[in-house]
């Protein structure tokens, strides 16, 4: 056991399918030299080369097409885009083709690759640097989308992507890449996508995140406990595509009260879907009208007032308290 | 400090073999089996046998929207002769001969424009893609494909085809420039047919060619008459050999020409005139390979006569084939991952349900 950042533990999980697989390959614009503009692929190209872990010239349309091309051959490719507001210079390729192919020849050609990419907002970065389109990609057929929210699962899942006979795009909390250290197994340890777990059990009312908003639950559960008197249960997703529909309706119906909490924006969101969920799969079950705390419906202001887009604890446990109380 | 021009490393030819008129350079005519030189007059006179049954059954109402392949088919087919078993090619929605020449049957081709996915899925032992419908994206996939060959390192070569306008697309760039980056054993062939739908070639690019933009990636390019399919399989089979060896990329130019509309969703009528489609008439591909084999003494009018039956015969037998094919209607939720999730799961069985209600017999009206 070693107590690892994301970054250290996501760097693990690419460092270890390397190892035990010669098809993994990593490729991405300064994923080799400089080992990542967050350090993810730190110590890759000493270790691999530079034919498995391959700097590339600045192309997000090229790193994604070639890697469907290099799937083709066998191999298992990692893309890296630098930061999820450039994911859209190679959208049309995640669209016209990642998503596709399994489907277009019947099972005959397959995209088993992983896009990674550095997500959502909350570090103080230039524009298109905070951006969470995570609902852009669950609208597309053919993909995985998966979105840890701490060391443990991150290296897990990304261990899961990897394998995953599917395209999975796989974004990584910025928030959460340095925030904080957790025991990470020496053993490789994968997780199921498409299931959520329960990060915290409660009774009273069920709050349902994902990704950097994991921690800002959480933190609003504890208030609610200390406060208010109010036993929240937090749903950890990990995959907005699968989403664990089971894992929400199931909580739903014990507390009767649910409260969505995501830092994209609430029109079509992920929390739309969620709610369209529980609607379809718990409605009499419910005590109070579902709440989403959410970014608003807008662009993410700039870093000097991105706190103020973002859901913290505070609007979270406002959100809580109207469902209990309704 | 003088001002004087930059000599660059790379080259950019043109090549023709054989000339509309029937002439040929001897020394630049290669050295083709006689039967070879049958099997692809057979190829090409079935792809343009093919097109015009395609666009027929189109009009008859048994066909989706189509895009012609007619004038074209040299350039297609002259890259598939020059490519080995092994290798893999990369088409856009023009490349009739060249599918057929890989093995692929009449009816998947059919199949495809027939508006059934089954269409896509290329017959065990050929690893072709399918065609690509949007515009110069595929030319990102061929160059990984290539990529994978080269690291595979087992001597394989990817051939990816686009058109003129496909050369105004970011990713006909970003893959070249990969290309070149990488020194991919990849040829890009741009079938040059001068028409994007309703825009001609000179209002996509300033340059003079579109072998040229081969400079700018650090490659060789060449321009080739795309109706002389001498000349095709000439460009290739170098192109071929120097990605199988290590020496790199090659874009090459194929101008040809678009004899028929873009699809059958429109008239061409509206935006070129008729003068011009009748000058291209004498280069059309297939006279001026049928001309040098009436030459060569490799055909007659005897063999021209039973060929035109036994493909009629083919074709025949392939839309039949098309036509009686039939798909189960809940097949399309199949094939969206390898396992399928549980909410999609959740709408296969709401199809089904809903499938079997569409076709349960009427209940008689209640007296």
């Amino acid at each position: 056991m070693a107590q690892l950042t994301m970054v250290k533990a996501l760097n693990l999980a690419l460092a270890e399918a390397m190892r035990e697989n010669p098809n993994v390959l990593v490729l991405g614009q300064d994923v080799g030299q400089d080992e990542g503009v967050f350090r993810v692929t730190e110590g890759l190209l000493q270790e691999f080369g530079p034919n498995r872990c391959i700097d590339t010239p600045l192309a997000e349309a090229a790193i994604v097409g070639g890697g469907v091309g290099l799937a083709f051959t066998g191999f298992l490719p990692v893309c890296e885009l630098q930061f999820d507001g450039f994911s859209f210079q190679a959208f049309h390729q995640v669209e016209n083709h990642v998503r596709r192919f399994r489907n277009r020849t019947r099972g005959r050609y397959t995209c088993p690759l992983v896009i990674r990419m550095p997500y959502g907002g909350g570090i103080r970065a230039v524009e298109h640097h905070s951006e969470a389109p995570e609902a852009t990609y669950a609208h597309l057929a053919g993909l995985k989308v998966v979105i840890p929210s701490g060391p443990r699962n991150a290296r897990a899942l990304l261990r899961a992507a990897i394998y995953d006979p599917d395209p999975v795009i796989f974004f990584e909390p910025k928030a959460v890449y340095r925030a904080f250290r957790e025991e990470v197994p020496d053993e490789p340890e994968t997780m199921p996508i498409g299931k959520g777990v329960v990060a915290r059990p409660g009774k009273d009312v069920t709050l349902i995140t994902y990704g950097a908003m994991l921690r800002v639950a959480l933190d609003a559960a504890e208030e609610l406990a200390d406060d208010h008197n109010v036993d929240a249960e937090v749903l950890d997703l990990l995959s907005v595509s699968p989403l664990d529909g089971e894992l929400i309706n199931e909580s739903v119906r014990r507390t009767g009260r649910a409260v969505v909490v995501h830092e994209a924006p609430r029109h079509c969101g992920v929390g739309a879907e969620i709610v369209a969920r529980i609607v379809e799969g718990s409605l009499l079950y419910l005590e109070a009208p579902v709440k989403r705390v959410t970014g608003y419906d807008t662009i993410i202001p700039y870093f000097q007032n991105e706190l103020t887009y973002l859901p913290d604890p505070a609007r979270v446990v406002a959100a809580a308290l109207e469902t209990v109380r309704f | 400090m003088p001002r004087e021009p930059i000599k660059l490393p790379q080259r950019v030819e043109s090549l023709s073999v054989l000339a509309a008129d029937g002439r040929i350079d001897a020394d630049l005519e290669p050295a083709l089996d006689p039967a070879d030189l049958r099997r692809l007059y057979r190829t090409m006179l079935a792809s343009r046998r093919l097109d015009e049954r395609a666009l027929a059954l189109q009009r008859q109402g048994r066909l989706g929207t189509y895009g012609p392949s007619r004038g074209q088919e040299a350039a297609s087919l002259g890259v598939a002769y020059a490519l080995g078993k092994d290798d893999w090619l990369v088409p856009t929605f023009r490349e009739t001969a060249g599918l057929l020449w890989r093995g692929w049957p009449m009816q998947t081709w059919l199949l495809y424009w027939g508006g059934f996915e089954a269409g896509n899925v290329p017959p065990a032992g050929v690893h072709d893609l399918p065609i690509a419908v949007p515009i110069a994206s595929q030319c990102q996939y061929g160059m990984g494909v290539a990529w994978g060959c080269k690291l595979r390192g087992e001597g394989r070569v990817c051939a990816t085809f686009c058109g003129d306008g496909g050369t105004s697309e970011g990713d006909f760039h970003e893959a070249l420039n990969f290309a070149g980056v990488y020194n991919l054993p990849l040829v890009t062939v741009i079938q040059n047919n001068h028409w994007a739908i309703s825009i001609p070639r000179s209002r996509q690019t300033a340059s003079q060619t579109l072998a040229q933009k081969a400079l700018a990636y650090g490659m060789d390019g060449v321009q080739v008459d795309g109706n002389d399919i001498l000349a095709m399989i000439v460009a290739t089979r170098e192109a071929v050999e120097k990605a199988r060896t290590g020496g790199g990329p090659t874009l090459i130019e194929a101008v040809t020409y678009r004899m028929s509309m873009h699809t059958t969703a429109d008239d061409p009528k509206k935006y070129r005139t008729e003068d011009e489609v009748k000058a291209w008439e004498p280069r059309d591909p297939l006279l001026r390979f049928r001309a040098y084999l009436h030459k060569k003494g490799l055909l007659d009018e005897s063999t021209a006569g039973a060929l035109d039956a036994e493909i009629a015969a083919e074709i025949d037998q392939a839309v039949r084939q098309y036509e009686q094919y039939r798909q189960d209607p809940a097949e399309f939720l199949r094939h969206m991952y390898a396992e399928l999730t549980p909410e999609l799961q959740a709408q296969q069985a709401e199809l089904q349900a809903y499938l079997e209600r569409k076709h349960a017999p009427t209940p008689a009206p209640v007296p």
